[in-house]
């Protein structure tokens, strides 16, 4: 569990965060939402440790991250697994080599012991026969799954998920859902997903922070999502005809689980 | 404030140089990746260096000889001049100003490109220390491999010289060579090896500098290239003119 308590950021004397407070449950998938220049970002930067936040607390299971001296870190970095927006694949590593990368650098194992983990996580992300390829040669759904299979690779307790979907079909972005959804329960781990995909908030959303101007407006989950009465929230959330209409149907006839 | 600007930067610039030359996370990682940028860095830099050194060790020599016309001056001079020009200028402040174009460019862009995809950002998440896993092997591989770089340079510009008196008749092949060999003095040599050590150093720290620290995207991975480039030429006769002074006097 991941507990975010006062936590305020400024830069150059603009609040982009203002006293946030909130928490990341294990097992579920956590996503943080808001518009562009809500502070979506910037907490999860902070959440990483990329950036130290002005004041306030991010405890690791209980753990205070902005307290940590550099090697602390360093031990807990070993615990994070992150999915950027681009990827962030090393493009002169091959599928294989890059999900190896965390393996050669973190463990002690043999090169045959972490071939097999490598090629375990790359079928668990159906990514099997494409470990030879470079990250130019395979679509940018295969990239994300390729950088998913890299993350979970050293079995991290916390995976962070900057914009999984951003720059997918539609399609591939249900797969790239439910993956990370699966591999969450599967792993036990805390999932936090920086997202502004309202398919992904509707579908994965099982704790939902809505960030708004740099603050923290709503909490909840995806079935709270549609009788909220923030307004706010609606206008990100059912901006569209088509989810506005979604939501009047849901509010009219509940919400029918699969 | 450019003053304040250039002592910024160059504070920055220590700090990544501590952070650079810390101790590796893994010795066998660390290796392999210098092997691959001695191949990259070094010898993908050989074609270069043989076309650039026989061609200006050419012109040099026919240069010498249309200047050296006193009668007064032996004719071996045109060798001897074609020589001294060649390790004490050519061969180490000319040639690394030549692949700071090259290598240069190639740290500033690749390093950028890294920063800007978020492969640095990547790196810096697993716990590794970024810049001594990017830029310690591209040191260490391109200062190690410098003194090869100067010698074939040297080598293939006397050749180049050679070429001049095996196609023209402007010089005899005898007199060159006897010019080449004559009044040699061996320090030379070393002078142009320890300068090209230091210059290595400064294009692979000033454009993994500019690199690194790339805010933006490709638009300024660009311009931090051409940075780099500049930067990096003009600390290099900065230190050109540093150590002359304290090596040859």
């Amino acid at each position: 569990m991941i507990e975010v308590k006062d936590v305020t950021k400024a830069f150059d004397g603009h609040t982009v965060l203002h006293d946030i407070t909130a928490t990341f449950y294990t097992g579920k998938t956590n996503l943080i939402i808001g518009q562009s220049g809500s502070g979506k970002t910037v907490m999860m930067k902070s959440l990483v440790g990329l950036i130290t936040p002005d004041q306030g607390q991010i405890l690791f299971d209980g753990r205070d991250l902005v307290t940590m001296n550099r090697e602390q870190r360093k031990e807990l970095r070993k615990e994070i697994g992150m999915l950027f927006q681009g990827s962030a694949l090393f493009d002169n590593e091959t599928v294989l080599g890059n999900v190896m990368f965390p393996l050669k650098m973190f463990t002690r194992s043999s090169w045959g012991e972490m071939r097999d983990r490598a090629m375990f996580c790359l079928e668990r992300v159906d990514l099997k026969g494409a470990e030879n390829k470079f990250p130019s040669e395979i679509s940018g759904g295969m990239q994300k799954r390729v950088a998913i299979a890299r993350a979970i690779a050293l079995n991290p307790k916390y995976l962070f998920c900057d914009e999984p979907n951003s720059g997918l079909d539609p399609k591939t972005s249900i797969v790239i859902d439910e993956l990370l959804r699966d591999i969450t329960r599967e792993y036990n781990m805390t999932t936090v997903i920086n997202t502004h995909d309202m398919n992904s908030v509707l579908g994965i959303g099982e704790n939902i922070i809505f960030l708004n101007h740099g603050h923290r407006e709503w909490v909840g989950d995806m079935s709270q999502i549609y009788t909220t009465a923030n307004e706010a929230l609606n206008d990100f959330v059912f901006a569209t005809r088509l989810f506005s209409d979604l939501r009047r149907y849901v509010v009219k006839n509940g919400l029918q689980k699969p | 404030m450019i003053i304040s600007n250039a002592l910024a930067d160059f504070g920055q610039y220590c700090i990544f140089l501590r952070r650079v030359f810390s101790i590796p996370d893994r010795w066998r990682e660390l290796a392999r990746r210098v092997a691959q940028e001695v191949m990259k860095l070094g010898i993908d830099s050989i074609p270069l260096v043989i076309i650039i050194s026989i061609f200006v060790g050419a012109v040099i020599a026919i240069q010498m000889q249309l200047n050296v016309t006193s009668p007064l001056m032996p004719a071996y001079s045109v060798g001897l001049a074609t020589r001294d020009i060649l390790l004490l200028e050519f061969s180490n402040s000319i040639l690394c100003m030549i692949l700071a174009g090259k290598v240069g460019s190639n740290i500033a862009s690749e390093i950028g490109t890294m920063r800007v995809t978020e492969q640095i950002d990547a790196l810096d998440i697993m716990g590794l220390n970024s810049s001594n896993f990017i830029v310690l092997p591209k040191v260490i591989g391109f200062v190690g491999f410098m003194p090869v770089l100067v010698i074939i340079c040297i080598t293939m510009s006397f050749v180049g010289g050679w070429l001049v008196t095996q196609f023209t008749d402007i010089i005899s092949e005898q007199k060159y060579i006897f010019g080449l060999q004559a009044f040699f003095n061996e320090w030379y040599v070393w002078y142009g090896l320890i300068k090209s050590l230091f210059f290595a150093f400064i294009i692979s720290t000033v454009s993994s500098y500019y690199g690194y620290y790339v805010k933006g995207g490709a638009l300024d991975v660009g311009k931090s290239s051409t940075n780099a480039v500049v930067v990096s030429c003009v600390f290099i006769l900065f230190f050109d003119v540093l150590l002359t002074k304290l090596l040859l006097q």
